[in-house]
């Protein structure tokens, strides 16, 4: 167990290795009771949302979730979050653990008369499906006939008397889907998901293997790939920035990033042969020249290989780009590679 | 938790057989979790106890490995670059890290014995 931004979390279950295989050939089963959830309700909570964060949330339809960021005004990553349209007139915005606590303060900063905002920390869990099998065993663990939403989509079950929201969302490059439910059932939650998800494979998943997956699949961890000094546009999120809107904190300082050009981009390598894991803040190098760092790093279970991420100037961002990472006296040969480092088979 | 009585340890979660061999304990395996890399000295090295000589890195972290008594390395474990896992499942086996010829051969009795060992990890 480790302390996760002041949360009790178990690294692994039965090994990292093991857990990482079953997301990626069957299903893993995560608590991620640790993410933060604020509720917007009110039925201007949708056009507040759009003037604070990064992304169209207007233009989300209900029941569907998008990806985006709250940003200071330079334009840097204050979080990376998930926004979750459950109603026409309610929004659950899901959060780092360790900005949870910050994300609300900013929202309170700027406060709407007709938008109620609810802290839900500490009262609601998080469980997280993944895997191929995810969809499969979805009906079977839950006792219901209805399929799974669409990608990104939301839906809204009972179960055992509350509510569940149940999407097709997820941090692991695989197939999946997050429920998010009051605490008082996470246990009977859990324990229901594992006994009748065992058939399919599931098995218990610690935060080891959720780094590892999220690294093949090129997510970025906030404290690592993210921080207030660095931009989503540089992070390779353009897409989850709407910029075409009135009106957002960082959108001058973005749409100057964006006719200027970026002097880094957010970058994936992987070791040519065999080299010890990679770590976060190992040198980067281009002709002997030091050029960066990495923000992430790990052996990837899947490729059997040394992998990395790291903001370099984007002539050294190019697929194809060899360069060499530095693991304690020794340099590695390295090439970059186009994100995500893995795909799921279509 | 395994801690066989043969052998001695250093608080850093070595042990030293009495032919010189060192490896890492069980409880130290399990806290490392899957060990996917193994650094480790040159033949012919010459140690000092407390040097670190070796490095084992699980998916998690990178650890640095001990000398437990002065000396100097006489042999590595060759299996270990292609299964570094063998030191999850067979850590005082085929796991062992290194072979050392002790400088003195009362070297061990600076190091713990098993009891001791295993009153340090609880």
């Amino acid at each position: 167990m480790v302390d996760f931004a002041g949360w009790q979390m178990p690294i692994q279950y039965g090994g990292i290795l093991e857990e990482h295989r079953a997301v990626r050939t069957a299903a893993g089963l995560f608590d991620i009771s640790h993410m933060g959830q604020i509720l917007a309700a009110g039925p201007e909570a949708a056009h507040w949302l759009h003037r604070v964060l990064s992304c169209d949330v207007e233009g989300l339809a209900p029941a569907h979730a998008r990806y985006g960021f709250l940003l200071n005004d330079q334009g840097g990553v204050l979080d990376d979050l998930f926004v979750y349209r459950t109603a026409p007139d309610q929004i659950l915005l899901v959060v780092n653990a360790s900005r949870a606590d910050d994300d609300y303060a900013a929202l309170q900063r700027n406060p709407h008369p007709e938008v109620h905002l609810d802290y839900l920390v500490g009262r609601t869990a998080g469980l997280a499906v993944q895997g191929p099998n995810a969809a499969a065993l979805f009906p079977d663990a839950l006792g219901h006939a209805r399929p799974l939403p669409p990608r990104n989509g939301v839906i809204s079950l009972p179960f055992e008397g509350e509510q569940l929201l149940v999407a097709r969302t997820g941090y692991t490059g695989e197939d999946g889907f997050e429920i998010f439910a009051p605490a008082s059932i996470a246990a009977l939650l859990w324990d229901r998901l594992l006994e009748r998800g065992a058939p399919h494979g599931l098995k218990p998943c610690g935060l080891g293997a959720r780094d590892t997956l999220r690294m093949e699949a090129c997510y970025p961890l906030y404290g690592n790939d993210l921080s207030p000094d660095i931009t989503p546009l540089e992070a390779g999120f353009s897409w989850a920035v709407d910029l075409a809107k009135p009106e957002f904190p960082g959108r001058t300082p973005l749409l100057r990033q964006r006719e200027q050009g970026l002097s880094r981009k957010w970058t994936a390598l992987r070791i040519d042969g065999k080299s010890p894991p990679l770590r976060a803040h190992y040198p980067v190098f281009s002709d002997g020249r030091q050029v960066g760092e990495l923000s992430s790093g790990t052996l990837s279970p899947t490729l059997g290989a040394g992998i990395g991420l790291a903001y370099l100037p984007p002539d050294l961002a190019k697929p194809g780009t060899r360069l060499e990472i530095g693991i304690r006296d020794q340099r590695f040969p390295a090439t970059v590679h186009r994100k995500p480092l893995y795909q799921r088979p279509a | 938790m395994n801690i066989p009585e043969d052998l001695r340890y250093r608080e850093t979660h070595e042990w030293l057989r009495a032919d010189g061999t060192v490896g890492i304990t069980d409880h130290a395996q399990a806290e490392l979790t899957d060990i996917v890399y193994v650094e480790l000295p040159k033949i012919g090295r010459t140690v000092s106890a407390g040097d670190p000589i070796a490095v084992v890195e699980s998916v998690k972290a990178a650890s640095d490995i001990y000398a437990p008594v002065d000396g100097e390395i006489i042999a590595i474990n060759p299996a270990l670059e292609s299964n570094p896992a063998l030191l999850n499942t067979d850590p005082y086996g085929e796991g062992w890290l290194f072979q050392l010829r002790p400088a003195s051969p009362d070297a061990a009795s600076a190091l713990k014995d098993a009891a001791a060992y295993r009153a340090q990890i609880g």
